[in-house]
């Protein structure tokens, strides 16, 4: 409560000792009633507030873990002397580090001790009609003498307000009439909304999980929502693999649309899902801002890019097929990539096959580096082989999107012809027989699935937040009294609870209303 | 219309510094300073009518100099004339933007440009209704149109894009929604902080200061009217500012999957709601002197500027307007 927080804190000094309890005891019980006091007064408050603050800044300034993995990876890699140090003070991840959980748990320990004794007192005021008027109006910061013919047409003026009628012996009717108690009640609402956000908020942070992923087009890339299927992911602490729903989806189409500039319009991606219980959801498309909500999980589009396909048939006459997605470079999808057939040639050592590959949508000049649209108007791959060891078994896992160097520089993968440039269909003939065809491309996404259980219940805190904080705002609480003597003439007197200008207007309407 | 929406521009930034000029030679031409004037406000109608300026209903104009009330009469004019200057100007920025959007063919605020062009606008906007309804208030012209200045001059100079369409992260009902309640909070701030910016010239001049800034204290608007009109602003701008945010929560749900994810500009926007409510808070409790108070104010338009160019310069989010590529 504004008021009373502002009163001196009561010392250490309690009354004399009581015969029974010890006297530290007494001490104790004091200074834990002090530090209560303490801690919830507005000072605290304020305090708190800029303390959350300035805690919020260094999550800006340092990158984040929760909003760029490879942002701290990069950065620590370059820092080697100060991040260790930062890492250990949570530099890293300030928005779930002990102190900033201090500050905001603090903050709302102050809260709810603020709010809690205000709640009951707000109740008793519901309770408590208007008081009777003062003895003498004329003293209050607004009154005036009238004359009032009738009562009902006086009580019809106070419609909205919260009136009380009283008889006094000697015939003086007087109405006290109080309004704007949604005021205190909107502020009320407004800060134990924080406390329903906070619940949704750690609801989310406990029980939500989130995964990304590559999804390429085709029934034969379709995948089902288990850990093993993701590229990463991030489970809150209450979740365990099997609380995933189970659901599948394929992605059966992509469409993007740019214009002529190369700056993109629209993406949508179109699936066919089996949802948790088996069914099949049928054809289901989602594009960005629009995502694909299913039970228990909703599914963001995030980017897109070409993934070419290859069917390389070994000298031994041995074919196979790979979808290989290449990452792209730029905006007009200058992708990169590579193709490795480890079981080429019977699986020997010494003559797996990889290809390193540039792919550019669009091209139809040299030099064949980069693409001019993002869409596939006329398509070519540029191709480096080699031939030689992979170096995949090595028990390192490698890049799935470049060749091994250290294999390269070692001899033991060499360069094995000429580059080549292929368009769709097209086959490369090897020094060795064996042959390379660009059977085609595909599309692919990465989509992010998530789930969060606590979302509706902070919106509703929301909700609730935006409609106390007006209330609080901008509610007015006052007072007016009409004092009605028997004699036909009455007095009239306002007080306003909280300063606001427009409030001698209103009085003096309420006034002329009763004159008449 | 993208060329004609350029050269408006430059009207606009001309009316400003313009304006601005005026009102530093308001300052300049001055008398004894708002107080005097406003005390002398009957004498004021009759300069207005043209007459003799009679000043002596002023207790503040005892001892007039002869020259005194002549230049007094100058300043009055000049200051008029500063705001119809600014009126000026926010026609042709008004058109910058309108031509801008025709151009363009969608709503005009889909980058920083745009962006700083639409809360420059609404933050002029405010200032004339602020200055409509409180004529008194005239001096606190100079420190909104020297922000202004400056805002438009770095939209022009630094961020200017060449129209263009919007990009399909931007394209949602809740951009509009989003940007719309962010710019609007983010002006009635801005002349929110102006206000503050100058009660605190004002009451540290009355407080005896008399260094650099100061010393304008002497013909600023009275300092607790200023107090209170800038606590109006900011009590009208703090739910729209939380209803801004909020929406870009939910356009950050459907967007990327989670209303909240400590991008740095989500960080800003979260620590300028922190302050503004320390603010109202400050503002609520008796103890805390309205000095103190009117610095929590600026401090939190400092934290809006932060965001608005600190972040989208030197941090890279998943906000679409980041970056000044
Ligand atoms: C979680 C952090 C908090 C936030 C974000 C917050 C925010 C706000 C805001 C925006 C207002 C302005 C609305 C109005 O003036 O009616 C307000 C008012 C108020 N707050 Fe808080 N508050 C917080 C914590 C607290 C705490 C801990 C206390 C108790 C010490 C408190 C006590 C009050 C009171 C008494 C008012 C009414 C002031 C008045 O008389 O107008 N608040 N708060």
């Amino acid at each position: 409560m504004s008021t009373d927080v502002d009163a001196p804190v009561e010392t250490g000094r309690a009354g004399p000792p009581s015969g029974r309890t010890p006297r530290f005891v007494v001490a104790a019980l004091v200074a834990a009633r002090n530090a209560w006091r303490q801690l919830t007064s507005m000072r605290t408050a304020l305090v708190l507030l800029f303390l959350l603050a300035v805690a919020a800044i260094p999550g800006s300034i340092l990158p984040q873990y929760s909003v760029n993995r490879e942002a701290v990876d990069r950065y620590r890699a370059a820092h080697p002397d100060l991040a260790p140090v930062l890492a250990k003070l949570w530099g890293f991840e300030v928005y779930s580090s002990p102190w900033f959980a201090a500050i905001y748990l603090l903050l709302f320990t102050s809260l709810i001790g603020c709010i809690t004794p205000r709640l009951a007192e707000h109740a008793r005021a519901l309770r408590t009609p208007p008081p009777d008027a003062p003895r003498r109006l004329e003293r209050l910061p607004h009154s005036a003498e009238l004359a009032v013919a009738d009562e009902s047409a006086a009580r019809a003026a106070l419609k909205g307000w919260r009136t009380v009628r009283r008889e006094q012996p000697d015939g003086t009717v007087t109405l006290a009439a109080e309004k704007g108690y949604l005021k205190e009640a909107g502020n009320l609402l407004f800060h134990s909304s924080l406390l329903v956000i906070l619940v949704g908020v750690g609801i989310g942070a406990q029980w939500g999980w989130h995964a990304n992923r590559l999804v390429v087009t085709g029934p034969d890339q379709a995948f089902c929502n288990t850990l093993q299927q993701y590229d990463d992911y991030g489970l809150g602490p209450q979740v365990g693999p099997g609380d995933l729903a189970d659901f599948c989806l394929e992605l059966t189409g992509f469409k993007a649309d740019f214009r002529e500039n190369g700056s993109p319009i629209s993406f949508e991606a179109t699936t066919q899902v089996t949802d948790a219980h088996g069914r099949d959801l049928g054809s289901r498309t989602f594009a960005v801002n629009h995502p694909l909500r299913l039970d228990g999980a909703n599914v963001y589009l995030l980017g897109h890019g070409y993934a070419p396909v290859l069917r390389y048939t070994d000298a031994k006459g041995v074919t196979q097929q790979t979808v290989v997605p290449f990452p792209f470079t730029d905006a007009t999808l200058t992708s990169q990539g590579v193709a490795m057939f480890p079981d080429a040639n019977g699986g020997a050592k010494d003559a797996q096959l990889g290809f390193d590959g540039l792919y550019l949508p669009t091209r139809d000049k040299a030099p064949y580096a980069v693409s001019d649209f993002p869409l596939e108007r006329s398509p070519v791959l540029v191709l480096t082989a080699y031939r030689g060891d992979l170096g995949l078994d090595a028990g390192i896992t490698g890049s799935v999107y470049e060749l091994d160097q250290r294999q390269i520089e070692t001899g033991r993968l060499k360069r094995f012809g000429d580059a080549k440039l292929l368009r769709k269909g097209e086959t490369w003939t090897l020094p060795d027989g064996s042959r390379l065809e660009f059977v085609g491309t595909r599309q692919w996404i990465t989509v992010s699935i998530r789930h969060d259980p606590g979302e509706q219940i902070v919106l509703v805190g929301v909700i609730l937040l935006l409609v106390g904080l007006p209330l609080s705002l901008y509610g007015r609480r006052r007072r007016v009294w009409l004092k009605l003597r028997p004699d036909g003439t009455a007095q009239a007197g306002g007080l306003p609870r909280t300063e606001y200008p427009g409030f001698e207007d209103e009085f003096a309407s309420l006034v002329e209303r009763w004159r008449r | 219309m993208a060329a004609l929406s350029d050269n408006l521009l430059i009207v606009t930034i001309m009316s400003y510094v313009v304006a601005m000029l005026l009102h530093a030679a308001e300052y300049s031409f001055g008398g004894r300073g708002v107080i005097a004037k406003a005390a002398a406000a009957p004498a004021r109608e009759l300069v207005g009518a043209g007459g003799p300026p009679v000043v002596e209903e002023s207790p503040y104009a005892a001892p007039p100099a002869p020259a005194a009330p002549r230049r007094r009469i100058n300043a009055e004019l000049i200051g008029r004339a500063a705001a119809v200057v600014t009126a000026v100007g926010a026609l042709a920025h008004v058109g910058t933007i309108a031509t801008r959007a025709l151009a363009a063919g969608r709503v005009p605020w889909g980058n920083m440009y745009e962006y700083v062009l639409a809360v420059t606008l609404l933050g002029v906007a405010v200032w004339l209704v602020t200055l409509w309804r409180n004529p008194q208030v005239r001096h606190l012209g100079l420190f909104v149109m020297l922000v202004e200045v400056l805002l438009v001059g770095v939209a022009g100079m630094v961020l200017y894009t060449p129209v263009g369409p919007l990009v399909p992260a931007l394209d949602s009902y809740w951009f509009v929604v989003h940007i719309g309640a962010v710019a609007t909070s983010s002006s009635l701030f801005l002349v929110g902080g102006a206000a503050s910016a100058m009660y605190l010239v004002r009451s540290g001049y009355d407080a005896g200061k008399r260094g650099f800034l100061y010393a304008f204290g002497a013909r600023l608007a009275n300092a607790e009217a200023v107090e209170r009109l800038s606590f109006r602003l900011h009590a009208f701008a703090f739910p729209i500012w939380t209803f801004g945010v909020t929406a870009g929560a939910i356009w950050a749900e459907a967007a990327w999957g989670r209303y909240w994810g400590w991008d740095p500009k989500e960080v800003w926007a979260f620590i300028s709601w922190v302050v503004y409510a320390a603010y109202l808070h400050a503002r609520a409790t008796p103890s805390v002197k309205r000095s103190v108070t009117a610095w929590i104010a600026v401090l939190g338009f400092v934290t809006m500027l932060m965001n608005l160019f600190g972040v989208n310069i030197f941090f890279t989010g998943l906000h679409s307007y980041g970056g000044l590529d």
